[in-house]
């Protein structure tokens, strides 16, 4: 059962607060493991990438911060993941609450369909806010650096956006309802290339305030944003399905000029993936 | 223009003449193409018939005693003129009651189906029902009504109409609510999820406006068929002569019951009457075919 590539990663490369502890984490949908035995800390205002191989579970281990798998079917996550010292996956821990402090964009832009203000004031809404809303939304939106484009178009829809501000919209959103964490799951891929500029520059504004974890295939995108970086792969279990399972977490310099093992070296010099 | 795009010109005409379609192809294609139109013109014949033999019979009564077909009420036999004011009356009573019951049962059937169950058991007992409940004839809907409503009530009525009309226009609203819920791209469904928002706020704030032009679509769509439905009223809101003082407990006239006792009846002023009132259900549902067809276009996804 062991595999000598997972023991290796159980030292955490991170030094300072840990915001979220990932310990011994698996994940199953039904009886199939999509994830194995994961041991990964996330450091307070820093931003996170995740790359590897599409089907290394990533995404999934994503989807595990913020509980969103649990709306599939038959999702299962065994071992522990605790953020600031709670247990995320406690019978007691309502998941709403948890969505609430860990934000989410996603890989498409999926704005609600619904003007550009009330994008953002849903959320805060939601979330009981009682002060200034227009503040809320030019400051959400100005965060976003969205609010020079759409500040004389508030009232319109936000689905008469292009890709890269629904995208910057679905930020905004997501810092509005002002959590601790953001999860990105590829929030770039379906941007040009200047839209994906401006959202890295904002990646990068943003860990002044926020601890950002971002699932990426683009690996000049996690060595232009990310200070750690977790690099995954997927391999063939017993049965012959494939797991994925974290093979090297380190400083993002390191991972891109000195990784330690040698599946790391192959992917980033891109000798596969 | 120089000489050498020419020459490449004539060139490429003479090509070209090897790729044109052979003569028996060509005649084929035109061939199945009047087939295909001669179908559609054979298809469109009912329709057209109806719209021609309704205006033909019922436009001149309609026109030479406007607007008092509109305002007056049915004339005993042997007496000329009169309109039929109870019977518009009465269907919209009916037709609203009816909408009053189906389109929220209807709407939290739906949402239940397609938010909540997901698939289970229940979700697709509920489907399988709304199947069935669809290809139920009206006239079944009709003894239901009588038999819960016009027996405990011990009285004709348009509440009883109203109850039959529901049956039959409840699988209208939960098919096309579920259709513009379905319509939901998953990828919002999470947006919702994913900003911390409840199961009841991501429904009521945004899934709910987006499908709206769905839900207005199968309401004016289950309003049409009830407008025109005639066996279900028969012994349920049954007839009445006179305005309904109280519809909610008396008999009550409907535009479709109108047309069926005055078409088989012996006189021709009231057989005139019906062909009047045969045109208003037309234009009615037409009107409002045309106005769902405008709402359906404003769907968001």
């Amino acid at each position: 059962m062991t595999n000598p590539s997972i023991e290796t990663n159980h030292t955490s490369p991170i030094h300072g607060d840990v915001v979220i502890r990932t310990e011994n984490v698996s994940i199953y949908y039904g009886s199939f493991q999509a994830v194995r035995n994961v041991f990964l800390d996330i450091p307070k205002n820093r931003v996170v990438a995740f790359i590897g191989p599409s089907g290394c579970g990533k995404s999934t281990l994503l989807r595990c911060y913020n509980r969103l798998n649990d709306l599939i079917p038959g999702a299962r996550v065994e071992g522990k993941i605790t953020y600031q010292g709670v247990d995320l996956y406690d019978p007691k821990v309502d998941p709403v609450e948890v969505r609430r402090r860990i934000g989410m964009v996603f890989q498409r832009p999926n704005p609600f369909p619904k003007s550009i203000y009330e994008n953002i004031a849903f959320g805060a809404r939601v979330n009981g806010f009682k002060g200034d809303l227009d503040e809320l939304v030019e400051r959400s939106l100005r965060g976003a650096a969205l609010w020079d484009e759409v500040k004389d178009k508030l009232k319109e829809s936000g689905l008469s956006l292009s890709g890269g501000q629904q995208q910057r919209l679905c930020i905004a959103r997501a810092i509005a309802i002002e959590p601790e964490v953001i999860l990105m799951d590829e929030p770039c891929s379906a941007l040009d290339p200047i839209s994906t500029l401006r959202v890295e520059d904002l990646i990068n504004e943003l860990k002044q305030q926020f601890t950002i974890i971002i699932v990426t295939h683009n690996m000049q995108q996690a060595s232009r944003v990310a200070d750690y970086t977790a690099f995954f792969n997927a391999e063939a279990g017993e049965t012959g399905s494939r797991f994925g399972y974290l093979v090297e977490y380190a400083p993002t310099e390191q991972i891109f000029n000195a990784p330690q093992q040698q599946a790391t070296q192959d992917y980033v010099s891109g000798r596969f993936g | 223009m120089t000489s050498s795009p020419n020459s490449a010109n004539s060139k490429g005409q003479s090509a070209v003449s090897q790729y044109s379609v052979a003569p028996q192809r060509q005649f084929f294609g035109n061939f199945m193409t009047g087939l295909v139109l001669f179908c559609v013109a054979l298809a469109l014949l009912p329709l057209a018939s109806i719209l021609f033999m309704v205006l033909s019979q019922g436009l001149s009564r309609l026109l030479q005693d406007f607007p008092s077909v509109f305002t007056q009420l049915p004339p005993p036999p042997l007496v000329d003129g009169g309109g039929f004011r109870n019977a518009i009356v009465g269907t919209i009573i009916t037709s609203l009651l009816g909408a009053l019951i189906s389109v929220p049962v209807g709407i939290m059937a739906a949402i239940y189906t397609v938010e909540f169950g997901q698939g289970n058991r229940i979700s697709q007992f509920v489907r399988f029902c709304t199947n069935v409940l669809s290809g139920v004839p009206s006239i079944i809907a009709g003894l239901f009504a009588y038999g819960i409503v016009v027996l405990a009530m011990g009285t004709f009525s348009a509440t009883a109409g109203g109850v039959a009309l529901s049956v039959l226009m409840a699988p209208i609203v939960i098919r096309t609510t579920e259709e513009g819920l379905k319509s939901i791209p998953r990828d919002v469904r999470q947006a919702i999820v994913g900003i911390g928002a409840t199961n009841f706020q991501g429904i009521f704030s945004v899934i709910l406006p987006a499908v709206l032009p769905f839900i207005a679509t199968g309401v004016t769509l289950a309003l049409a068929r009830a407008a025109g439905e005639t066996a279900p009223l028969l012994f349920t809101a049954l007839f009445n002569q006179y305005d309904a003082r109280n519809p909610l407990r008396e008999p009550t006239a409907t535009l479709s019951v109108l047309i069926y006792n005055y078409a088989i009846s012996p006189f021709r002023n009231q057989n005139e009457l019906a062909w009047a009132a045969a045109l208003i259900v037309v234009l009615l549902i037409l009107g409002i075919s045309v106005i769902s067809r405008s709402l359906t276009s404003r769907k968001v996804y």
